[in-house]
């Protein structure tokens, strides 16, 4: 009895013996892991933020016009242009156009009004010479800047804070007092494309859960020795490059390709009207599914090869057919690998983007291609990351779906 | 046993590559109400002839009756055997009562009727309030019990378990053993049982078929397959057997003399001996040996020397060396005046011509 006493009374104690006798061992663990932690912060982790932080964070004319800026924040955006505004954009312009930096300026100004790329780079060429009061002198170079809309979307650019990407990135834009408006009808696309990339990534799911439940389940129920060959041929695609079975996709879809000549020569189509199966949706859904049907079959055959025969036997013991036997015990026991590679193929897919640009055509494009289009023609890396962003924000929601749905804890991997 | 019987197989072979047969040739009737063990080491076919049974395995040869219509070609849902599995095949997604409800749903039954059957299965087997929990969440002895109930809620005439109690531990294996024995002797099934352990096939059954190499070697209530073992493998599987071998002398009516390898004449029953001259093995039970008997009451009487004492408690297990053979098993009943030995002792031992049993080589 006194021996439970102490032991009670020394808990704390213990508790501290515990943690010292495990500290050194917990110290070695994380020095292991310590040179992967760092790689990934480093090249990983830290890069996204700090790309992402451009869908919210826009510098660029806080900092090429910072007199601008400063005249700007006490404007209402309503009332006319004051002179110590006309004043503040000249001087700006005079150093803008000495440091070579008025590209800029009119770059980031014409993503919130098209068509004042011009204004500011010719007018920067005469601003030098130009005199008080600068209200008159700078309308007549160019009587644009007597239009108020021009100093809206300077003062909705001077933000260095905005959510005006986020915005573009859902077809929206933000006016100069802060409200947000939907874009002009004919200048929305991203919603479109957003909504088009989630349906084919559906839509990619459902033909890789169709083609690959029975090739999993023959691969968990056939004899090794076959089981192993069939192996191999779902993993052979998967170790060969991305790019090559694309482009062995075009060599089979084009109009003049095998899958067209054979439909011509058996007749099944005259030779002027081919099937259109490439450079269009169809084609980026047939080798998309494609390229993610292993994701598909692996979790799936993984889960399957755990389900042990016995359970089928029991169910037809029972008295179920097999058509029972198979719906009722059999599939909601491959749930978890239904929902693993659901996942992983819809995550993969929605982020998929090589194989969209090449395939892709008009129609089949998604929206990993405008980011790309973003980062590398049009420059405009804050309306990347605000997508990136976007996309970001749709796959944690899924993911979270999926966990109050499914349980991410059934999911099974492989 | 007038009746015809439950399952009749007849001249039923099996062979999985085409080569070997698994099982060779098997004739076997159960009768109904009967507890029928099928008995046999690891590759013995006696789980083939329960797949067979219960239709997942198709017999390559024979017939196989049920209720005198043969099931060959009767799919395994259509044949209403209920079967309890090794791993006891609980559907882990469905709950316990929904497990015991699907035999039942499948046949179409009203649910309230569907609802008083579940009920009565899981208090026959003490789980009554258990119906809401997973499998999981029971116990190996509790998912055994369910397994139970589910392969006899739908009242099949014949169950099939293949090694059910394999997974538990000893104390739970012989519990599970009488609730078994009682739910069978309760609900008059028949039941079809397999397994490798032969207290369970004593304690259980009324009938033992033992099988060897795709064949019964014997087909017997267990007293007699203990007592009366018709050749040397049953004797040597069933119990503990001391075995001494020889050549058969002397062969008169049921009684024969088999001089060992030592020389040394052994008088004993002839069970299973060819003729004069003949192989043959001896068994004898390790209870049935006498330590110093008296000379007049045994035919059999011969000097050994003790090589080890085991204490066991109830009794002492003792190797003899005797005959030739250094295996020689003797149990001393731990008794007030039992024979007091050490290791290195030479002893008197003997046994009853009757207790001697002269098999097959």
């Amino acid at each position: 009895m006194a021996d439970t006493a102490n032991v009670e009374i020394d808990d704390k104690l213990l508790k501290k013996r515990l943690d010292k006798a495990l500290f050194k061992n917990r110290s070695r663990a994380f020095l292991l892991v310590l040179p992967l932690l760092l790689f990934l912060l480093v090249a990983f982790i830290g890069p996204i933020l700090y790309f992402l932080s451009h869908g919210f964070i826009d510098k660029t004319f806080a900092a090429l016009m910072p007199q601008t800026t400063e005249a700007l924040s006490e404007w209402d955006a309503v009332s006319d242009p004051t002179e110590e505004m006309f004043a503040a954009v000249v001087a700006d312009m005079v150093v803008a156009r000495k440091n070579k930096t008025i590209g800029r300026v009119a770059t980031r100004v014409n993503r919130d009004k098209p068509g004042t790329r011009s204004l500011f780079t010719s007018s920067a060429r005469k601003a030098a010479k130009l005199e008080a009061p600068f209200s008159e002198s700078l309308p007549a170079v160019k009587k644009d800047w007597n239009d108020i809309e021009v100093w809206q979307a300077m003062k909705t650019a001077s933000r260095q804070y905005t959510l005006g990407y986020y915005a573009a990135a859902l077809d929206m834009k933000v006016n100069a007092d802060g409200s947000f408006e939907r874009q002009d009808e004919k200048r929305r696309i991203h919603m479109t494309l957003l909504l088009r990339t989630m349906q084919i990534s559906f839509l990619v799911t459902v033909f890789c859960l169709a083609l690959g439940y029975p090739v999993a389940y023959l691969l968990a129920t056939l004899p090794a020795r076959t089981s192993n060959l069939l192996l191999i041929l779902v993993l052979l695609p998967f170790w060969t490059s991305i790019l090559v079975r694309t482009t062995a996709w075009i060599a089979m879809l084009q109009a003049q390709g095998v899958v067209n000549d054979l439909l011509v020569f058996f007749g099944m189509t005259p030779d002027d009207a081919r099937f259109s199966l490439i450079y269009n949706k169809t084609g980026t859904l047939i080798a998309m599914t494609h390229i993610l049907l292993p994701f598909m079959v692996l979790p799936l055959y993984s889960v399957m090869k755990g389900i042990p025969p016995s359970y089928v036997r029991a169910a037809k013991s029972l008295g179920a057919n097999n058509w029972t036997a198979f719906w009722r015990v059999y599939a909601p026991q491959t749930i978890p690998g239904i929902g693993a590679g659901a996942l992983l193929v819809f995550i993969v897919a929605i982020g998929y983007y090589i194989t969209p640009a090449l395939v892709g055509g008009q129609d089949g494009t998604m929206i990993s291609n405008i980011i790309d289009d973003h980062m590398r023609k049009s420059l405009n890396w804050n309306l990347a990351a605000a997508l990136g962003g976007v996309l970001m924000v749709i796959v944690m929601v899924l993911y979270y779906v999926y966990d109050r749905i499914v349980g991410i804890d059934n999911m099974k991997l492989g | 046993m007038s009746n015809k019987p439950l399952v009749r197989f007849q001249n039923v072979q099996k062979s999985y590559d085409g080569k070997t047969l698994v099982v060779k040739d098997l004739n076997l009737d159960v009768e109904k109400g009967e507890f029928l063990t099928m008995l046999g080491p690891s590759g013995s076919g006696k789980t083939t002839c329960l797949m067979m049974l219960a239709g997942f395995e198709p017999a390559t040869h024979g017939e196989i009756y049920l209720n005198d219509e043969p099931i060959n070609n009767v799919p395994p849902h259509k044949r209403g055997i209920g079967m309890v599995f090794q791993n006891y095949a609980l559907f882990p997604h469905m709950s316990v009562a929904e497990n015991l409800a699907f035999p039942l749903e499948v046949r179409k039954m009203s649910a309230a009727e569907s609802k008083k059957r579940v009920d009565k299965a899981l208090d026959m087997v003490q789980l009554g309030g258990f119906g809401n929990r997973r499998p999981s969440q029971l116990s190996g002895g509790q998912q055994q019990r369910v397994a139970v109930a589910r392969a006899l809620v739908f009242d099949p005439d014949l169950v099939l378990m293949d090694e059910p109690l394999g997974a538990l531990d000893k104390n739970l294996r012989e519990q599970m053993q009488y609730e078994i024995k009682h739910i069978h002797e309760t609900l008059g099934v028949t039941v079809v049982y397999v397994t490798h352990d032969q207290s369970e096939a004593l304690t259980m059954s009324n009938r033992i078929a033992v099988f060897n190499d795709g064949v019964i070697q014997q087909l017997a209530p267990p007293d007699a397959l203990y007592e009366r073992p018709d050749n040397a493998f049953v004797a040597q599987f069933i119990g503990e057997n001391n075995k001494l071998r020889g050549t058969v002398e002397e062969l008169e009516g049921d009684y024969c003399v088999v001089r060992t390898q030592t020389g040394a004449p052994v008088y004993a029953r002839a069970v299973n001996v060819g003729r004069k001259g003949d192989e043959s093995t001896l068994s004898l039970r390790p209870e049935r040996v006498l330590i110093d008997p008296d000379a007049s009451a045994v035919q059999n009487m011969f000097e050994a020397r003790v090589l080890e004492l085991i204490y066991l408690g109830d009794h002492i297990r003792t190797r003899i060396e005797l005959l030739g053979r250094d295996d020689f098993i003797v149990k001393v009943p731990n008794s007030a005046n039992h024979a007091l030995m050490r290791e290195g002792d030479i002893v008197t031992v003997g046994w009853l011509q009757e207790d001697c049993r002269a098999l097959d080589a």
